[in-house]
């Protein structure tokens, strides 16, 4: 395999949490939600995925656990914003704080022990492809879902009824609700997709990117990926470029590093976190594109009116 | 089961007093809870928690310290977060103020002078104040979400701050620990009474959390943040200026983010080093909400999470439960804030029947 190739390949393994985290705070945001929560809830992920599969031995099982996990814990700011219509921003931030904290409890049992690297399956055929045939088709499963993902969250939004009332939803809650759409339940749903996908971006970094549990490990991907959410301006076939931009920008400090270009360590590190503050400053720059794209009732409470 | 929320006629008196013990009170239970599932007796777990610390002198001047960065980031975060601006970076802020204030008795070491200390505090409030100011910046003239900009600026501090630390700034006499040169005795803030640690920087923080509550209640100023928060568009007719308003508080927030950074490092660390706050600049968010974003209310509330780290320290030892407790309290805390602040624009019902009822949405 050539320098190229695996310089892609970490690319790939880099993008992928970014490319699932958006896609579900996507659909979140697209029903009018702002889940600031996505770093807690993929640090749950990553902690519920690594000890499931610690103990089960399967890091398929970790997987699993590691989406009904994210889902789950949306669940919480989903009652508080949904039911209760707490400031959602204020209990995005809340979410965060608790899976930093829970997670590290739960991961505690964990620490410095060597976890089970989810093996790729190849594809027959398709994997023997020159070049791109190992990059994209000896994969692990959670990349194959990422793609799927982007592909099927695509096509249902703008191509599905429901797909069509969520959007409804997101743009105008109280039409939607004199039309008879369930504005709660199907927000509801929507945070806990993108809880799930959270979730299962938590589980891609304890068991492939870094096989191994730290604490805080998401080390502020969730935070890029709601970035990446309006760098894509709620589209989702921007959120796959842009995570696979950023998961450039990222890997690129470690090559960096390896071929010892003089910078210091700590400048590059921080490549990534400037990175998405200027993508956001040339993307908002244009104000009259940010309004024409946000989804209109992004943030704002809704109570049924009686 | 449903649970219907109504609109309160005007915003309840009696709640908006009751909400925040409400919310106390559900995380003691909920701590006592965690603490039976990690097969601890919860009584005396909760006793060393919330009680112990209350109990003895060197506890109480620990309180003091910890609460001092999180009233003076708390109050300043409240200005903000009432004027409708979301600066959640206050970490980086922090570090940002350590680093200025740190520039005097770091680099111009051989510099001695009474003139020190204020300098130091002054740097630290601007540094705080002009690394708050890009988020406003970006905020007022680009529309940049100041969220994600504010927080994406806590990563690069800290890495600013380990950098400065392990290279230009390291001590020549560390044997190659990460550490500045130890302040001088003259750029350290001077304790508050002879009975243990407890520095200036509480008194600090007790003034400033004052004097913002002045300024809310009693000025001009308080108003127009008051407005501005509440309708742009009613502050608009009023005259009032929201770019002005997002410069102003987040300055304000910056300066006084900053000004507990220097504080912090002066007063009870003595040098630089990687990490300087466990998350005060985080934690101060819970304690601006607990305290109802009123600067008085933050006071209380700002002593209350420095009880929170000092009794999750004291369980460790006592327990050996591990000191991501105080993290999960800290979190659950906000949580029960946030949903008991519902009960004062709301009624809650709960609805156990479905006859006749179908506020949410009818046929589909």
């Amino acid at each position: 395999m050539g320098i190229v190739e695996a310089i892609l390949l970490t690319v790939i393994t880099a993008a992928t949490p970014l490319v699932l985290a958006s896609i579900g705070e996507l659909v979140t945001e697209r029903a009018g939600v702002l889940n600031l929560g996505v770093e807690g809830m993929m640090v749950m992920g990553a902690a519920i995925a690594f000890a499931a599969t610690q103990m089960t031995g399967s890091p398929y099982i970790g997987i699993l656990a590691g989406i009904a996990g994210g889902g789950l814990f949306s669940l919480l700011f989903g009652f508080l914003t949904l039911t209760l219509v707490a400031n959602q921003v204020a209990t995005g931030l809340a979410l965060t704080i608790l899976g930093l904290g829970i997670s590290g409890q739960i991961g505690e049992p964990y620490v410095g022990m060597s976890g089970t690297k989810l093996q790729p399956i190849v594809v027959p055929l398709l994997s023997d492809i020159p070049f791109l045939g190992p990059l994209l088709f000896k994969q692990d499963i959670i990349f194959y879902v990422s793609i799927a993902l982007v592909i099927g969250v695509n096509w249902f939004l703008f191509k599905s009824r429901a797909g069509l009332k969520i959007r409804a939803i997101g743009d105008n809650h109280g039409s939607a609700h004199a039309l008879g759409i369930h504005v709660i339940r199907t927000r509801y749903l929507a945070v806990m997709f993108g809880g799930a996908c959270a979730g299962l971006a938590g589980a891609q970094l304890s068991l492939v990117y870094t096989p191994q549990w730290v604490e805080n490990m998401s080390a502020g991907r969730g935070w890029i990926a709601l970035a990446l959410v309006v760098f894509a301006s709620w589209r989702p076939w921007r959120v796959l470029a842009g995570g696979y931009l950023f998961g450039a920008v990222s890997i690129s400090q470690l090559h960096a590093q390896a071929f010892g270009i003089g910078i210091p360590s700590q400048f590059l590190s921080a490549l990534p976190y400037i990175a998405t503050v200027v993508v956001l400053i040339l993307i908002s720059h244009n104000r009259r594109m940010t309004q024409i794209n946000t989804p209109a009732c992004l943030g704002k409470p809704f109570v049924p009116d009686r | 089961m449903r649970i219907e929320l109504e609109k309160r006629a005007n915003p309840s008196t009696l709640y908006s007093i009751v909400s925040p013990f409400l919310a106390l009170a559900l995380t003691v239970v909920a701590g006592g809870i965690m603490f039976a599932l990690l097969g601890k007796d919860p009584g005396s777990a909760l006793y060393s928690f919330f009680i112990e610390p209350l109990l003895d002198v060197w506890s109480l001047h620990e309180i003091a310290i910890k609460a001092a960065p999180l009233i003076l980031i708390g109050a300043g975060l409240s200005v903000c977060y009432r004027s409708n601006n979301w600066n959640i970076g206050a970490e980086g802020q922090f570090i940002a103020g350590a680093i200025a204030g740190a520039i005097v008795p770091v680099v111009f070491h051989d510099w001695h002078s009474p003139l020190v200390l204020p300098l130091m505090l002054i740097f630290g409030i601007i540094g705080g104040a002009l690394y708050a100011a890009i988020p406003a910046f970006l905020k007022a003239h680009m529309n940049t979400n100041e969220i994600l900009t504010s927080l994406m600026l806590v990563y690069i501090a800290q890495l600013f701050l380990d950098w400065l630390v392990r290279g230009p700034w390291r001590s020549p006499d560390a044997y190659n620990f990460p550490v500045t040169r130890d302040f001088a005795p003259e750029a350290i803030l001077p304790e508050l009474i002879a009975s243990g640690r407890a520095n200036l920087g509480f008194a600090l923080a007790i003034v400033a959390a004052v004097g913002l509550w002045i300024m809310m209640r009693y000025t001009l100023k308080g108003f127009e943040i008051t407005v501005l928060g509440q309708s742009e568009r009613a502050g608009r007719f009023a005259g009032f200026s929201s770019k002005r308003m997002i410069w102003f508080s987040m300055l304000l927030s910056g300066g006084l983010a900053g000004l507990a950074g220097i504080a912090e490092v002066s007063g009870t660390i003595g040098k630089l080093q990687p990490v300087i706050s466990p998350g005060y600049g985080f934690t101060a968010i819970i304690v601006a909400f607990l305290g109802r974003l009123n600067p008085l209310g933050i006071i209380a509330a700002g002593l209350f999470l420095a009880l929170t780290y000092v009794g999750g320290e004291a369980v460790q030892l006592t327990l050996s439960v591990s000191d991501k407790v105080t993290r999960v309290f800290q979190g659950l805390l906000l949580f029960f804030v946030l949903s008991c602040d519902t009960l004062i624009q709301y009624k809650i019902r709960l609805v156990f029947s479905r006859l006749g009822q179908s506020n949410e949405g009818g046929a589909h």
